[in-house]
């Protein structure tokens, strides 16, 4: 914390501020560069430890003081991990939550976002507003008699119990309405002077024209489910339905858990929560922060 | 579910405001034969999200309420119906619950100081990043933003070695240069800085790119005739730059402002509300009264006292929005 504090309080007040344009602030450029380089050394800093301990030995991860690189790389941690905990099984139930979590998302999202969007019926504006309001309330409110609403149909410790309260988010409503609004509705009323049915007019004309919402609809869905932490604690307690936060956080949180290996086990099954997390985002940054300016400022 | 109902919310509402988009609703509106045109496609589209938003979202809403006016325990998890009616007494008993208060003190805690640091620095950083450095930007961005997408779980583990008092990172380091670090995670004082540190460690980018986008929304003729006029940087932040943000800056206020209300992943993963509550925070402990100790009754009360101050505080900034945008 102190070392945190201590490197990003001086840079930050002071410089970033002046605007370095060509002509101005040649001279000024390399110490942005500094300062910009040590905040993302900073930020970076977990991830890094994370990565290089996961590889270290017992006798490096107990070191004092710390050694950054392992003096011997091994893999025993991940094999120790895969040892003691289903890390498959996990792996598989997050990805299948995620999965269908996105699925219904796209798809009752964009239903109903068309709709808004494009159909005139009879309490639509009421429709919206719910929407509108839904997208304040905080999960957390829910969960109490949402556990006892799963319990009573049998569905803790199930996929449907994982996926149905995620299974169609406000959120995606609103996204989809916004994109589909921005379809032309000469291009809808030429299909329907032609013949075709709403269905065919959604799926076949409307639904390819937003793919890039269905983009940003997917990473943030498939993520949210991916991260999702506090639902699938509660809704689980069979270990073989356990995602993998819940599988972490739980060895995590072990009190048996040997101190020294167990430590470069919890390196190692960080690093493999957060992977393909990371290897997602690498690829599709652009379409993240995209996203997050288009939601937040359209 | 928190990381997307947040981000949107402040810009819907200032949506609705606008007259609805599509050139065919407005012409249809006034006609009540072309209105009921796509009465029941309209529907037919609506229904799979309304069933799953009614049985998912509005009915425990609404039995939240219910189950905060009873004594609602653990036997009630398979009888839910034999829950027994106590009026307010939930609530009164929450606000002498010393435990509560303090949670609610705690985040509050959160909430004061960790905002105003993730906003803050969440705006050094887009400035730095947009108007500073040119080359190699979006590994910045990438490195700056990353935090944001990773599972909370996950970094709060390795956070919980960082902190370590005995072999940790940050730990080490001090007693290399000749300091002593306190036990982070183990002190009381220390407990709850430690956790904001990483909240904003974990959000700033979320800040970030919001300000990126609106700082490119700020055309460079204005930047350029504040130069002119020979103003300093610190001027041109203060007399340009935060006041034509202020809309991206107080919405990015709001949605950070209910994640920390919400705060429950970290402290549930690096201190268990320890040591002695310091770190309890009202998410937390409903999250154990209601299913550690089944006290749902209770723990129900608990959810809508954060629920109405979050929609309190939100209100109140929303309304700031407003009065800032016009």
């Amino acid at each position: 914390m102190t070392a945190e504090t201590v490197e990003k309080t001086p840079e930050a007040p002071v410089r970033p501020a002046r605007p370095v344009r060509r002509r101005t602030g040649r001279g000024r450029t390399p110490l942005l560069y500094v300062i910009a380089s040590v905040a993302l050394l900073v930020m970076a800093a977990p991830f890094l430890w994370m990565a290089l301990s996961a590889f270290k030995t017992k006798q490096d991860l107990t070191a004092n003081p710390p050694v950054w690189i392992p003096s011997r790389w091994t893999l025993d941690n991940f094999t120790a991990l895969l040892d003691q905990l289903d890390m498959p099984q996990y792996f598989l139930n997050s990805l299948i939550v995620a999965v269908l979590v996105t699925v219904s998302n796209l798809l009752f999202c964009s239903m109903l976002g068309y709709a808004l969007a494009k159909l005139d019926f009879t309490g639509r504006s009421k429709v919206f507003a719910l929407v509108l309001a839904a997208l304040m309330v905080p999960g957390n409110l829910m969960i109490l008699p949402l556990y006892v609403l799963m319990n009573g149909l049998g569905l803790i410790d199930t996929y449907a119990g994982l996926v149905l309260p995620f299974a169609a988010g406000a959120f995606g409503v609103f996204l989809m309405r916004q994109f589909m609004q921005s379809v032309p509705d000469e291009l809808l009323e030429a299909a329907r002077l032609d013949g075709a049915g709403e269905w065919y007019i959604f799926w076949r004309i409307v639904i390819p024209l937003v793919k890039p919402a269905l983009a940003t609809l997917t990473i943030f869905t498939f993520l949210g489910s991916w991260n999702n932490f506090i639902w699938p604690l509660i809704a689980t307690n069979d270990p073989d339905k356990y995602t993998l936060p819940v599988a972490l956080a739980t060895f995590a949180n072990d009190p048996n858990r040997t101190v020294g290996g167990g430590n470069g086990m919890l390196m190692a099954g960080s690093l493999l929560v957060v992977l393909p997390v990371l290897a997602v985002f690498a690829v599709l940054q652009r379409h993240f922060t995209q996203g997050i300016a288009t939601a937040g400022l359209k | 579910m928190s990381l997307t109902t947040g981000p949107a919310a402040p810009q819907a509402a200032a949506v609705d405001k606008s007259p609805h988009g599509g050139g065919g609703t407005g012409r249809d509106r006034r006609g009540n034969r072309s209105l009921s045109k796509h009465n029941l496609t309209g529907w037919l589209f609506s229904t799979p999200f309304l069933v799953l938003f009614g049985v998912f979202m509005l009915f425990p809403i609404v039995a939240t309420l219910l189950m905060s006016f009873t004594d609602f325990g653990a036997r009630n998890v398979t009888r839910p119906l034999e829950a027994e009616f106590v009026g307010l007494d939930n609530y009164t008993r929450l606000f002498q619950d010393d435990k509560f208060l303090k949670a609610l003190f705690n985040t509050g805690y959160f909430v004061v100081v960790g905002v105003p640091a993730t906003i803050v620095l969440g705006l050094l950083a887009a400035i730095l990043l947009n108007n500073g450095i040119h080359r190699a930007r979006t590994l910045f961005r990438v490195g700056f933003y990353a935090p944001v997408v990773t599972t909370i779980v996950a970094v709060a583990v390795v956070w919980r070695f960082v902190l370590d008092p005995s072999d940790g990172l940050i730990v080490s380091l001090a007693t290399e240069v000749g300091l002593t670090a306190p036990d982070f995670l183990g002190s009381e004082t220390w407990a709850m800085p430690s956790l904001i540190t990483m909240a904003v460690w974990r959000n700033l980018g979320t800040v970030m790119v919001l300000c990126i986008a609106g700082l490119q929304a700020i055309p460079a003729d204005v930047r350029e005739a504040a130069r002119l006029d020979g103003a300093g940087a610190w001027q041109e932040l203060r007399g340009i730059t935060v006041p034509l943000l202020r809309p991206t800056l107080l919405y990015a206020t709001v949605i950070t402002t209910i994640g920390y209300l919400n705060v429950f992943e970290e402290p549930f993963v690096m201190t268990q509300g320890g040591p002695s509550d310091s770190t309890l925070t009202v998410s937390l402990d409903m999250y154990r009264e209601g299913f550690n100790f089944f006290h749902m009754g209770y723990a129900s009360a608990m959810a809508y006292v954060l629920f109405v101050v979050i929609m309190g505080i939100t209100v109140l900034q929303l309304r700031l929005l407003k009065d800032n945008t016009r």
